[in-house]
């Protein structure tokens, strides 16, 4: 029993750092209906900024995700204004492919200054175990999911009671009519963007300090598993993409405990498969037709 | 298209001709000097490798020529880039054996390299010394073929044994990375003399290769909680894995074999007195290691690697095979090398029936603030 229950922690764990990422991907489709597909990248970025923080200026903690999340966000929306405005009324796979290649080309860029050997991330927070009962968690883990938890809560209250929150809100719902109540569409896109690379920014630095490195390649699988988890929660709804990132995390490690290592990413992947087979919406969408 | 013809066969004319000049440059000289050819990646991901081992190999044969050679015949060093791709491979080492006509090869320095070149090795019945290959199949069914360091099975054994017989261990926990053959063999052949040895293996856990979080798999260990963990792998893999079972508090002794070999640099706390397998340490006591490193020092200014340290003794022995030969043919060599006996930086090289080190010392080395320290030898 409290074997699963520290699995249970451990899918807790990485479960929380998905969600942070997966509710990227959730706010940008919400908001343009476009896969950011670069946004592992800027998780990936937001490690290195974290790292050479940490390293090369020796900043306190809470500088250290502050900066990395402000210059993500900055660079996030530098990105949508680059490649992604163009593109605002083009079909949605000349938008799709764009964020193939803004991912190519971010991985590269990063393999380009940063080399390609993995660079070990300080540790940032004092190590700990507390005793729970009979099991053990550590002051990582409980950072983890205790930052994450809180971003999510701060997130949904911004979306859910402030006036930009508001606006993403009706821009995402009908961005046409949004234009004639006189909300600024750029300006708000610009906003999810921040928010949405800050986010992941976060998740990235959480993900480098839990599992303890930096390489260029590091934001794929996570960003492949987050949208996985976005898809899941149903695409477009952010306490979908929080409720997804906790369900393929915990399925993750629920595999590699009790069936098998080798299968956990097959079954997670499946989960994608099934999901689109079955509810293509996600567990939290409305089954609403498309207009023609 | 009469005019494109005609410049054509010109070209062809005149590469023709570059290639039988350069024959005729390099097969006029070869008598006061023995070539020997090396092939290795000297660019690339895999740099690293072939760069050591040619760095030691140069040494040597500094170190040979300025003793006076071989038989008063100086030995030249002819190293070609494989760039890790098997085709390259193969061109260079046409190129050894047509334009530079060596009498021996030492290489390659990867496992997938040399076996893309070992079935014109064996038909052009070339003395082949590969330092560092170590996938089994290199010297199967290849006469002339050998290579100077222990396979990966054999090191997996030597850890059961350490693990036995010095650490006492009774029960042990495995790690291992699926799809990784490297590490799969290891652990294979440490779960085989561990359990002959009366000791009893608990559990056996798995990762994929593209996997940072081991959390899961850590966690069922602590439980099983072994005296020995054994994690065959490379720095990259075997570093978070380390840090993570810090961080959990699991308290038994991890263990691994040569992929190890650097974890000192950045792992150092959380690799505080785990010990691992190697082909040489540097703060050996023995004498002939000492001067190595020092030579080596004095021309690279870099402590030398376990690669570095298998092409020096690569050299010394096909050197040693050459001088009892008495010549340069290809059969002497081959015949020399299965009786050869040398006392080398990285242990006693003597070659079995299949052209694999026979009872070759290996080394066990120790985790201590951040230092490699030698433990032990052990030879199986």
């Amino acid at each position: 029993m409290n074997l699963f229950l520290q699995q249970l922690i451990n899918g807790l764990n990485v479960g929380s750092i998905y969600a942070l990422i997966a509710i990227g991907y959730t706010m940008v489709y919400g908001i343009i209906k476009l896969i950011n597909f670069a946004h592992g990248e800027i998780m990936m970025f937001g490690a290195y900024f974290a790292f050479i923080a940490a390293t090369s200026y020796n900043m306190p903690v809470w500088a250290i995700f502050l900066t990395s999340m402000i210059i993500m966000a900055i660079l996030g929306v530098a990105i949508e204004f680059i490649a992604y405005r163009p593109l605002r009324n083009a079909p949605r796979l000349s938008a799709l492919i764009t964020a193939i290649g803004v991912s190519i080309f971010l991985q590269n860029l990063a393999l380009l200054i940063f080399k390609a050997d993995p660079k070990v991330m300080p540790k940032l927070f004092p190590e700990k175990i507390f005793y729970l009962g009979g099991i053990e968690i550590s002051s990582t883990t409980l950072i983890t999911v205790g930052l994450a938890i809180v971003f999510m809560i701060l997130l949904d209250l911004y979306i859910r009671k402030t006036k930009q929150g508001r606006a993403m809100r009706a821009v995402s719902e009908d961005k046409d009519a949004a234009i004639l109540m006189g909300i600024n569409v750029n300006r708000t896109i610009s906003l999810t963007f921040a928010l949405g690379s800050a986010l992941g920014a976060l998740g990235g630095v959480l993900y480098s300090v839990a599992y303890i490195q930096v390489f260029p390649t590091m934001g794929v699988m996570p960003g492949l598993k987050a949208f996985i988890a976005a898809v899941l929660g149903g695409i477009g709804i952010v306490p979908g993409a929080m409720l997804g990132g906790f369900i393929i995390g915990m399925v993750e490690t629920m595999t590699k405990a009790y069936i098998s290592t080798t299968w956990a990413d097959a079954i997670v992947f499946a989960i994608l498969i099934i999901v689109l087979l079955f509810k293509p919406t996600g567990i939290l969408g409305k089954n609403t037709r498309e207009k023609v | 298209m009469k005019k494109r013809i005609f410049s054509l066969s010109l070209v062809a004319m005149l590469v023709l001709s570059v290639f039988t000049l350069a024959g005729c440059s390099s097969s006029s000289s070869s008598d006061e000097v023995i070539k020997i050819g090396f092939i290795g990646p000297l660019s690339g991901d895999a740099a690293i490798y072939g760069t050591s081992a040619s760095e030691g190999a140069q040494l040597a044969v500094d170190e040979i020529n300025e003793a006076g050679g071989i038989d008063g015949k100086t030995i030249e060093l002819i190293a070609y880039d494989s760039k890790a791709d098997q085709t390259e491979a193969i061109n260079a080492y046409n190129r050894l054996r047509d334009q530079d006509e060596v009498v021996a090869v030492i290489g390659g320095t990867l496992s997938g390299e040399t076996l893309a070149m070992k079935d014109l090795m064996v038909a052009d019945n070339m003395p082949v010394l590969s330092p560092t290959a170590t996938a089994v199949d290199v010297t199967v069914d290849a006469p002339n073929i050998f290579r100077a360091c222990f396979l990966d099975d054999y090191q997996g054994k030597a850890a059961a044994n350490f693990a036995t017989n010095d650490l006492g261990a009774k029960t042990a926990a495995l790690l291992v990375g699926t799809g990784n053959p490297y590490s799969e063999g290891v652990s294979a052949a440490f779960e085989e003399v561990f359990t002959a040895n009366g000791g009893t293996i608990v559990g056996s856990e798995s990762y994929g290769t593209t996997d940072k979080d081991f959390s899961a798999q850590l966690t069922k260990i602590k439980e099983l909680n072994p005296e020995i963990v054994f994690v065959p792998d490379y720095v990259q893999t075997v570093g978070p894995i380390l840090q993570k079972a810090a961080e959990m508090g699991i308290t038994a002794t991890f263990m691994g074999a040569d992929g190890w070999d650097g974890i000192q640099e950045e792992y150092a706390d959380a690799a505080q007195d785990n010990y691992f397998t190697n082909h040489y340490a540097a703060d050996s006591p023995s004498e002939l290691v000492q001067s190595f490193i020092t030579a080596y020092q004095d021309e690279y200014t870099t402590v030398p690697n376990s690669f570095a340290a298998l092409g020096y003794d690569a050299v010394y022995v096909m050197t040693k095979a050459i001088t009892a030969a008495g010549s340069t043919e290809a059969d002497a060599i081959i015949t020399a090398l299965t009786e050869t006996e040398n006392q080398g930086v990285t242990g006693t090289l003597k070659f079995d029936e299949n052209g694999d080190p026979k009872d070759k010392e290996v080394t066990i080395i120790k985790i201590d603030q951040g230092q490699l320290k030698f433990e032990t030898q052990v030879v199986n």
